[in-house]
């Protein structure tokens, strides 16, 4: 999900936040690098890699309250590395950037955090499991966030399995090379409140965790980015991202609903945009036709609510989606860059 | 034809240069003396933006230690691990520079300064480098105008690692926008206090009011500078009357010389604006350090001492220039178009004229006092009292050819012999030409009257208030309770008596509140007064239940004598508010013995000290030897006194120099306006001396006349001045720094200013009445010539 880092990169030096987050330039001198056939160590690997310069715990779920509303949500973790070391005190070069949203049919809240490390005020532990910042936590057992018109609080139930993106968690993000580790646990359990201005709604669904770390930009012709998380009504799921650059470049994960995993190579996932709506002043596709031939996948997939931007210091699109075609479904769409 | 109608109304100013001159310099004045105070207003503001920026003062709520000492590093992780949104400041003194540390990542708004946006520059400050202001200097910082003046800013482990002081934070700024769902603060840190943002922060306050003495001399100078243009562009239409009949009868359309002559002055008005914009940048430019002085010794709030060239008062001296010629030339040429062919250069009959304008002025006039009345009684904010001056001025300057008239018709009726007779009745005959320059006198002098009656109030009582507060000879810092307790036991029996000085930050009725603890001597019982008290207000302290508060704590808090206020827990009645003159924030006493019982963790590190004035010095170098006290850490009260008046006498240079200003440019329009009638006076004058008055005695009424007038309008300026003064004392100042100023009189200044503004109206007299005096028989023989 190569697309967080891609917004980060192209969008965080418009704002003088995100020259912080970017603060190494292009550059990943001194931060290790992605190597192919990684071997995951857990819990370890569930933690912080500051050796890393990027790396998000990133969640979105699709909810639906008791009369069949549809709900999107959003509790991501970003931990930005000036250099490869940690610390105990200010002196850490480690930033933290929590971003969350719920969307509803009618109406999209976001709302943004910012932090030190070193200090105790955001971070992940492993054993147990927890990341936060602020009171905004994210543990095996809950998923909270508050913003100042709308929070969250959800309990977790049976977790499911973890799968592993591209070779076995190497997952390339150009022909030039470009990779990060990535893996994901796309079928979270999850019911709980959201507290909306209308009044708390009660909600059940599924989340979808990803797990990114790396220290690398992507290429300079690179510019925007569409990622798609969809989970079919069979139970069947399947994540898919193209990048924009000179060619598009695109990469999927087929996932049976055992968790097995087929990943897929580059140009076997298609999208193309269908409708275009302007929000907040750019033009954004909340349309698309996604294809995988070779598992028969030929579907459109349409936002829940087109106004899902997420106005933070690091603007982009994200939001749930539903599918229609030869499957049907729910999903997630992340779109950069435009 | 377009080009040789111009150079032929240009022609007008090759042959005569000194109206050319007078033009360009009358608009230059004007415009110098509003783009100058304008400048100075500008740059102090700035200064203060910025200051208010890098500390967020005022703008956002903040959580301090009720106790006044630093908060916890983990009180404030805590706070945010429970929803609330506050930002750490920690703020010191580095090698004598203020350093305040901030976290970017948390801090609400824009105060990180500028000099921080850049993808390194980010990284940099966190890895410790220094943003100062661009008056400081300080090893390996990049300076930045953002800052505030005198300030260095830097990260918050930065600055905790220099003052060495890990874990400690001073202040929590709070974001405006906080999240659902916060747990109260009582139960996550109830050793904090919330203090509520101020609808402007402290400093703006404190140095609006200050900046009131500027504020109305920009007023008045706009005023005085609107006068002078339109007189000078009166005059250049007035002289120009003879060249444009005879293009007319040339053949030139009217539309052309119109246009033309709306160019040229436009021209004029662009290049008089320039060189005006010139002045008044010079102008602030020797005035500004002295205005930084005053407001750093007054208010302890910092401004940058030298000037930068900020577009906004460039652009509103040329906007006085060009606008106030346009306005100007506006009527001028409108009157000039319906001039009938040849009657263009008849002299007017300025008197017939005006009687026309006369009753709708007196109209206005009236109108005007009539809502500065109305204003004065309803009363209200700074607004108010602004507007009430801005119509008191107005409607003073409109009705003052009005009183005159009614003199001169008065002092004519009583009349006895010809010339005398003839003088009066010529007096006001030439009233209405002088009357735009004497409104500009009169202005001008009001303003004196005013300002200065305004400061030196303030610096009687100011003094004043020093001598009933700063009572202890001498005050000491020590560094810690154990060279305190060292101290104390030093000085016991060395001095008459040791007064420990009890501090701390509360809130009383809302407001943030410096309290103190006395301790019950006769230094305070015997020279503290009382703007309002109960009976033995100090026996009500020392028995514990009685607090007093100042002026500016009573005034926000609508509190008086009987009320009750809670300090923490504890109801307090107050039993006396005292003037606290020069002071932001609002102030309280209890007695020291009940401060120690509700803050025992406060010891006093601050003393005054009670000796013979002769023994402090010995006495210091005594205590530097034995206790390790420095004297740098001492404090003489006469010191302060002397600083206090060395502020006034710099408050004075400033009033003085603007005073100086604004009289001249009133003594300018005098002169311009002479310089016009003269030359239309000839045909007045020429009967005068067919009859027998010698051209001298005629140089010689002229210069009588002026002065006369100078001195009716003096006389008239000094009630206007003294309104003016109320104005500023009893309303404007009451609104801004929230204390009221006894208003004292100095007939010596008003006398000596009203010499000076009859010396300003003679010496532009003089120059008109020598040249009268010296006209060449022949033009005066060449008006009954010419007299068909």
């Amino acid at each position: 999900m190569n697309a967080k880092l891609i917004c980060l990169l192209i969008w965080l030096p418009l704002t003088s936040i995100a020259q912080g987050f970017a603060g190494l330039g292009d550059s990943a001198e001194g931060f290790n690098i992605p190597t192919p056939n990684p071997i995951f160590n857990f819990p370890a690997d569930a933690g912080a890699h500051p050796d890393y310069k990027i790396e998000w715990w990133y969640i979105t779920a699709n909810l639906q309250d008791a009369q069949g509303t549809d709900y999107g949500l959003q509790w991501t973790l970003f931990r930005s590395a000036l250099a490869p070391q940690d610390g105990d005190d200010w002196s850490a070069p480690q930033l933290w950037m929590g971003h969350a949203a719920v969307t509803t049919p009618t109406a999209h809240f976001v709302t943004e955090r910012l932090g030190r490390g070193g200090i105790g005020q955001a971070g992940v532990t492993t054993d147990p499991f927890s990341a936060w910042i602020d009171e905004w936590t994210f543990s095996d057992r809950e998923l909270i966030a508050n913003g100042p018109d709308f929070g969250f609080d959800i309990r977790f139930g049976d977790l499911g399995p973890i799968v592993f993106h591209g070779e076995n968690g190497y997952s390339v993000k150009s022909e030039t090379g470009q990779a990060s580790y990535y893996y994901s646990k796309p079928f979270m359990d999850m019911n709980g409140t959201l507290a909306l201005p209308e009044g708390d709604i009660t909600v059940t669904g599924q989340a979808w965790f990803d797990r990114e770390w790396s220290s690398q930009p992507l290429g300079n012709d690179q510019t925007g980015w569409d990622w798609f998380s969809l989970s079919f009504d069979d139970g069947a799921k399947l994540m898919g991202f193209q990048l924009r650059g000179n060619s598009t470049y695109t990469s999927a994960t087929w996932i049976d609903p055992d968790g097995t995993t087929t990943a897929l190579e580059n140009g076997a996932f298609q999208a193309r945009p269908l409708k275009t709506v302007t929000v907040a002043g750019r033009d954004v596709p909340t349309s698309w036709q996604v294809t995988l031939p070779v598992k028969s996948v030929d579907v459109t997939v349409q936002a829940i609510n087109d106004n899902a931007w997420m106005a933070t210091s690091v603007p982009y699109w994200e939001g749930p989606i539903r599918i229609r075609g030869s499957h049907t479904g729910r999903g997630y769409l992340e779109m950069t860059g435009y | 034809m377009t080009w040789v109608t111009f150079s032929a109304l240009l022609g007008h100013w090759r042959r005569n240069p000194l109206q050319l001159f007078t033009l360009l310099a009358g608009l230059a004045l004007a415009t110098a003396l509003w783009s100058g105070v304008q400048a100075i207003n500008a740059e102090a503001r700035a200064s203060y933006d910025a200051a208010a920026a890098t500390l967020g003062e005022g703008q956002f709520d903040r959580l301090t230690r009720r106790d006044g000492q630093p908060i916890n590093q983990a009180t404030y992780v805590k706070l945010r691990r429970n929803g609330w949104l506050v930002s750490p400041v920690i703020e010191g003194r580095l090698d004598g520079v203020r350093i305040v540390g901030i976290d970017p990542l948390t801090a609400p708004g824009r105060l990180a300064p500028t000099a921080m946006t850049g993808a390194s520059s980010f990284a940099d400050f966190i890895a410790g480098q220094i943003i100062a202001a661009p008056d400081v200097t300080l090893g390996g910082a990049i300076l930045d105008p953002s800052v505030a003046p005198s300030t260095a800013i830097a990260d918050i482990g930065t600055v905790q690692r220099l003052l060495d002081r890990r874990g400690e934070i001073d202040t929590l700024i709070m974001a405006p926008l906080q999240p659902q769902g916060q747990k109260p603060l009582s139960d996550l840190a109830p050793d904090l206090t919330r203090q509520v943002a101020q609808s402007g922060s402290d400093i703006g306050r404190l140095t609006d009011s200050f900046h009131l003495n500027l504020t109305a001399f920009g007023l008045l100078s706009f005023a005085v500078g609107i006068f002078i243009v339109h007189g000078a562009i009166g005059l250049a239409f007035e002289q120009r009357r003879g060249t444009v009949r005879t293009l007319r009868a040339l053949g030139v359309p009217l539309r052309l010389v119109v246009v033309l002559m709306g160019a040229e002055l436009m021209g004029l008005a662009v290049v008089a604006g320039a060189i005006g914009v010139g002045l008044g940048y010079v102008i602030a430019g020797a005035l500004l350090p002295d205005v930084a002085a005053t407001l750093r010794g007054l208010y302890g709030a910092d401004i940058a001492g030298n000037l930068q060239l900020r577009p906004i008062w460039g652009l509103t001296g040329m906007g006085i220039s060009v606008g106030g010629a346009a306005v100007a030339a506006g009527g001028a040429l409108w009157k000039l178009s319906r001039m009938p062919l040849l009657a263009g250069a008849q002299p007017r009959a300025l008197a017939v004229v005006a009687r026309r304008g006369r009753k709708s002025q007196a109209i206005i006039a009236v109108g005007l006092l009539l809502i500065a009345g109305i204003l004065a009684i309803v009363g209200g904010g700074v607004v108010t009292g602004f507007a009430l001056l801005g119509a008191l001025l107005l409607g003073a300057a409109l009705g003052l050819p009005l009183i005159l008239s009614v003199i001169l018709s008065a002092a004519s009726g009583r009349a006895k012999g010809v010339i005398s007779g003839w003088f009066w009745a010529d007096t006001r005959q030439q009233l209405p030409g002088l009357s735009l320059a004497l409104m500009a006198l009169l202005l001008a002098m009001a303003a004196n009257i005013g300002v200065s009656t305004m400061v030196s109030s303030f610096r009687l009582t100011f003094v004043g208030f020093l001598d009933q507060r700063l009572t202890s000879e001498l005050y000491v810092t020590t560094e810690g309770a154990t060279q305190a307790a060292a101290f104390v036991a030093f000085a016991q029996t060395r001095v008459d008596a040791v007064l420990p000085i009890l501090t701390a930050q509360v809130s009383v009725a809302n407001f943030p509140t410096e309290l103190f603890g006395n301790k019950d001597h006769a230094t305070f019982r015997d020279n503290w007064k009382f703007l309002s008290a109960a009976p033995a207000p100090w026996d009500l302290v020392q028995q514990g239940g009685a607090i007093l508060i100042n002026e500016q704590l009573s005034r926000r808090a609508e509190l008086t004598i009987g009320d009750t206020v809670q300090v923490g827990s504890t109801a307090f009645s107050i039993a006396g508010i005292y003037g606290d003159y020069g002071n932001p924030v609002g102030q309280a006493i209890i007695a020291r013995e009940t401060f120690q019982t509700l803050f025992p963790n406060i010891k006093a590190l601050r003393f005054g000290l009670r000796l013979p004035p002769e023994n402090v010095t010995q006495f210091v170098s005594e205590l530097e030897q034995s206790v390790g006290v420095p004297e740098a850490n001492t404090i003489n009260q006469a010191g302060i006194k002397a600083f206090s008046l060395d502020v006034f006498d710099r408050t004075f240079t400033v009033t003085t120099a603007l005073n100086v200003l604004t009289l001249a440019v009133a003594g300018f329009a005098i002169l311009m306006s002479l310089l016009t009638l003269t030359a239309m006076r000839v045909p007045q004058l020429a009967p005068a001396w067919a009859m027998g008055l010698t051209r001298r005695n005629l140089g010689a009424l002229e210069l009588f006349r002026t002065v006369l007038l100078a001195l009716f309008t003096a006389v008239i300026a000094l009630p206007l001045g003294l309104a003016l003064a109320w104005v500023l004392l009893a309303v404007v100042n009451v609104a801004a720094f929230g204390w009221r100023l006894p208003m004292y009189l100095f007939p010596a200044d008003y006398a000596r200013l009203g010499g000076f503004a009859i010396l300003a109206a003679s010496i532009a007299a003089l120059w008109p009445a020598l040249r009268l005096a010296r006209t060449p028989p022949s033009d005066l023989l060449k008006v009954f010539s010419n007299e068909r």
